[in-house]
């Protein structure tokens, strides 16, 4: 056995905290009444997974408590309890235990057991209030009597090792369950210069004193089944064999020293297997460029100069697609920041006695690893106070004629060369008086001296508006408004806020997008190519002459069905050369941003595909109406429409500026 | 270059790399010069000065290309087989930009040492962009001032 078990540590806690996000939404959909047996099954199986995998790493804190979670989700699955409210909430809790049970063996300390202990208790009185369970078919025989004895004969297959289990872990298991007289058998074991260390050949029989059911007992040995003969007997008198080593020391060692290793802080990435299959498939191709210029090379003569050429262009072409897919592989969907909120939302609503209803959206919006995992801060920070200060209570709501329950909302998008966060709130909006009041108190502002709103919505953001007791004095925002936006700066970010007094408070966050990857349509303007991000386009039609329109000699407008769409010519906004292609060979491509929507004539749509957008302002500066570049599979620049830009330059300005020189 | 060269040259000198534009040399610090670079066709980007001829892929970088005979004012010509595109660097506003130039032809790599090394006179124009004129044997270099290349003060000085 020579198979460090600390490599698998890492997944285990991935996939662990995976499993309880997963049973955390899940729980919250019954919460809310979807008591579905889908729902039900998955909050079961990730705690499920969560116990095997505590129980083989040695986590018996972990695996003690998803037991009993576990024991009263099953009983819930077969309807023999009730998901209401009290439950649920213990088992919240018993998620928010785990987690930090998780993270303390995540970084190798103890546990801190204070917090966890009394809901570990609540779950197993639980458990016990409700003993009502009925046997379930599968059930072998129902709970034995207390301090029965339990007679297990283990005999694992020699390959039991191959499949990364140990018997050691099942002898542990059995040893949580009560006392145990353990036996063991070396009838198969050969003589030392014929054992093969990664065989199993001890056997052994245990007399398992435990109150524990045969089920449990069978439990222990559910994932190695196909590796194992076990035979389990229950007898309710008297000894069976003799006692034997508790721990066959020889297996034992390994494990311990492999369970004290240090755990590596590097930090790793779940990928999705698309991802993992486009650069297997790049480096295939890679390999086959490569045979090809090996073969030219040992046959060369100048008649294959060309060959040469095309071989070498090839092998440019993969390695940045592979460099590009690697790069890839560090975006990760906004959605795993947005993931804790639900939760939160949840809990602090009702801690605050506020009805608040969040709403998710853009969670596919892919950014870095890094920009996620240092996002998720400031975002808590401004979902708190939208809840605590921006959402009035449901009384005041009502008497001011809005609806009892109030709204948050977390939004994700690309825009401009640029990912945009917006955390929203239908609540009160932020009071400018007092604003007013607290930056003349701190001398940002003059007495009297005229202050334009926004820039008096920025103060809050300054250091002085972020300290405790301005909470309680300003009724809109206050506390570390200052870190949210020191934050977004290290990302080279801005944040930015919105107020309509009564209506809301929108807070919009920006993130450059220097590695965000947009799927994109492909498309020809003037025999350039460009791409225009997809998540904008609406819809694509042929032009009918006939349905556009002039108003007063001026704004092009196209009748599509019941709307009246105004034209964009980018052709001509852009002041790209040559003849414009006649309207009626012409594709309206009906594209929506900022609220707004407009017709873009386009001449063709050609493919659709994922780009890595790049900005033009590393190394120029920003242009109106692109929010950055793209390198296609040829090794060509293509221009990254700017939707929202392009209709600014069209629609605000009345007339297409002049794109010569200065 | 040899090791007795080397130690000709005086502690101020510099090292430049000149390139030919419209029958003048012109000489940049060679410590700016990334690399030199085959003309090939660019990405046009709109809504841009006439002497940004778009961008370029540079290895995975977006590299924007400026015309300097057009960025100067001077008499258009067809590219031929000798012109070349010298990617630099360029420090403005705190920050590295990697810029290509279009030019004729390079020329040459000199040593100048400050005492060869002259304040342009007055003489308006292309002004903006000169940042002293060298004396080469009996040749006259001009140093270009690379980090105004993209500015847009300098735009205002360019005249056609």
């Amino acid at each position: 056995m020579s198979i460090d078990l600390s490599m698998f540590h890492r997944t285990f806690f991935e996939e662990s905290g995976e499993g309880l996000s997963l049973m955390e939404s899940g729980l919250l959909g019954l919460r809310d009444g979807a008591e579905d047996a889908d729902t039900v099954n998955a909050v079961f199986r990730a705690a499920h997974s969560i116990k095997g995998g505590a129980g083989t790493f040695g986590f018996t804190a972990i695996a003690q408590l998803t037991h009993s979670m576990e024991t009263l989700l099953d009983e819930v699955r077969s309807q023999a309890r009730r998901a209401d409210g009290e439950l649920v909430d213990l088992l919240l809790f018993g998620v928010d235990a785990l987690g930090s049970l998780l993270r303390s063996a995540e970084r190798g300390e103890a546990p801190d057991m204070t917090e966890v202990d009394p809901i570990r208790q609540a779950l197993e009185a639980m458990v016990q209030q409700g003993g009502s369970r009925p046997p379930l078919p599968a059930e072998p025989v129902p709970a034995a009597p207390a301090a029965a004895r339990i007679v297990v004969d283990i005999a694992p297959h020699p390959e039991l090792f191959a499949s990364g289990n140990d018997p050691y872990r099942l002898l542990r298991e059995l040893e949580a369950l009560g006392r145990c007289d353990t036996e063991v058998f070396t009838d198969r074991l050969p003589g030392f210069h014929e054992m093969d260390p990664e065989v199993a050949y001890l056997r052994w029989r245990v007399v398992v004193h435990t109150g524990a059911s045969e089920r449990d007992v069978a439990d222990v040995f559910e994932w190695v089944t196909d590796q194992c003969d076990v035979q389990i007997t229950a007898t309710p008198a008297t000894p069976v064999a003799g006692p034997a080593a508790a721990e066959p020391a020889a297996i034992a060692k390994p494990v311990r020293a492999a369970a004290g290793t240090d755990h590596g802080q590097a930090g790793s990435i779940r990928v999705k297997t698309e991802k993992i299959d486009a650069l297997i498939n790049l480096v295939g191709e890679l390999v086959i460029t490569q045979s090809m210029l090996g073969e030219l090379g040992q046959h060369f003569d100048m008649t294959r100069l060309e060959a040469l050429r095309e071989g070498l262009a090839q092998l440019e072409r993969n390695t940045r697609e592979l460099q590009e897919n690697v790069i890839g592989i560090r975006m990760v969907p906004v959605g795993l920041a947005f993931s804790r909120f639900p939760r939160m939302v949840h809990d602090v609503s009702r801690q605050l006695k506020k009805d608040v209803q969040l709403t998710l959206s853009g969670e596919q919006t892919e950014l870095d690893k890094t920009v996620i995992e240092r996002i998720g801060d400031p975002l808590v920070h401004l979902v708190r106070n939208a809840l605590d200060h921006g959402i009035e209570s449901p009384e005041v709501r009502s008497a001011q004629g809005k609806p009892a329950q109030g709204r948050v909302a977390l939004n994700a998008f690309h825009r401009g060369g640029e990912i945009f966060i917006e955390v929203s709130d239908d609540g009160n909006g932020l009071d400018k008086a007092r604003i007013r009041r607290k930056a003349e108190a701190r001398g940002l502002v003059a007495a009297g001296e005229p202050v334009a709103d926004e820039r008096l919505y920025d103060l809050i953001f300054e250091p002085g508006f972020s300290t405790a007791d301005t909470v309680s004095d300003l009724s809109g925002r206050g506390v570390g408004m200052d870190v949210v936006r020191s934050n977004i700066k290290e990302l080279g970010g801005t944040v930015g806020v919105r107020t309509r007094p009564g209506l809301g408070t929108t807070f919009t966050i920006r993130l450059p997008l220097t590695l965000a990857i947009l799927d994109g349509q492909l498309l020809r303007i003037a025999g350039q190519t460009f791409v225009a991000p997809l998540v904008s386009m609406v819809e694509t039609v042929r032009v009918n002459p006939a349905m556009v329109g002039r108003v007063a000699g001026q704004a092009e407008l196209y009748r599509l069905r019941d709307e009246y769409l105004p034209v964009l010519r980018p052709q001509r906004l852009f002041g790209l050369p040559g003849r414009e292609a006649p309207l009626h060979e012409s594709l309206l491509m009906v594209v929506e941003a900022d609220g707004r929507r407009a017709g873009m004539l386009v001449d063709e749509l050609t493919a659709q595909q994922q780009v890595v957008i790049k900005s033009l302002e590393t190394n120029f500066r920003p242009v109106p109406g692109l929010s950055g570049a793209t390198i296609l599979g040829d090794g060509t620049v293509a221009l990254i429409l700017d939707v929202a830009g392009v209709m600014g330059l069209g629609l605000d300005r009345g007339e297409p500026p002049v794109a010569a020189a200065a | 270059m040899n090791g007795s060269a080397m130690d000709l040259q005086a502690a101020d000198a510099a090292q430049f790399l000149t390139f030919l534009l419209d029958g003048e040399e012109y000489g940049v610090d060679i410590l700016r010069v990334q690399e030199l670079k085959a003309w090939d066709s660019v990405t046009p980007l709109p809504n841009t000065p006439a002497w940004v001829l778009g961008v370029i892929n540079l290895r995975g970088l977006i590299v924007p290309i400026v015309d300097l005979r057009k960025r100067f004012g001077l008499r258009e010509v067809a590219y031929g087989a000798t012109t070349v595109v010298v990617v630099l660097k360029l420090e403005a506003g705190g920050r590295t930009r990697i810029v290509g130039v279009v030019v004729d032809a390079v020329s040459d790599v000199y040593n100048v040492g400050a005492a060869d090394r002259k304040a342009p006179p007055d003489v308006g124009g292309t002004n903006a962009f000169v940042r002293e004129l060298a004396t080469v044997g009996d040749k006259m270099v001009i140093l270009l001032d690379i980090d105004a290349l993209l500015g847009e003060a300098a735009d205002a000085a360019t005249t056609h």
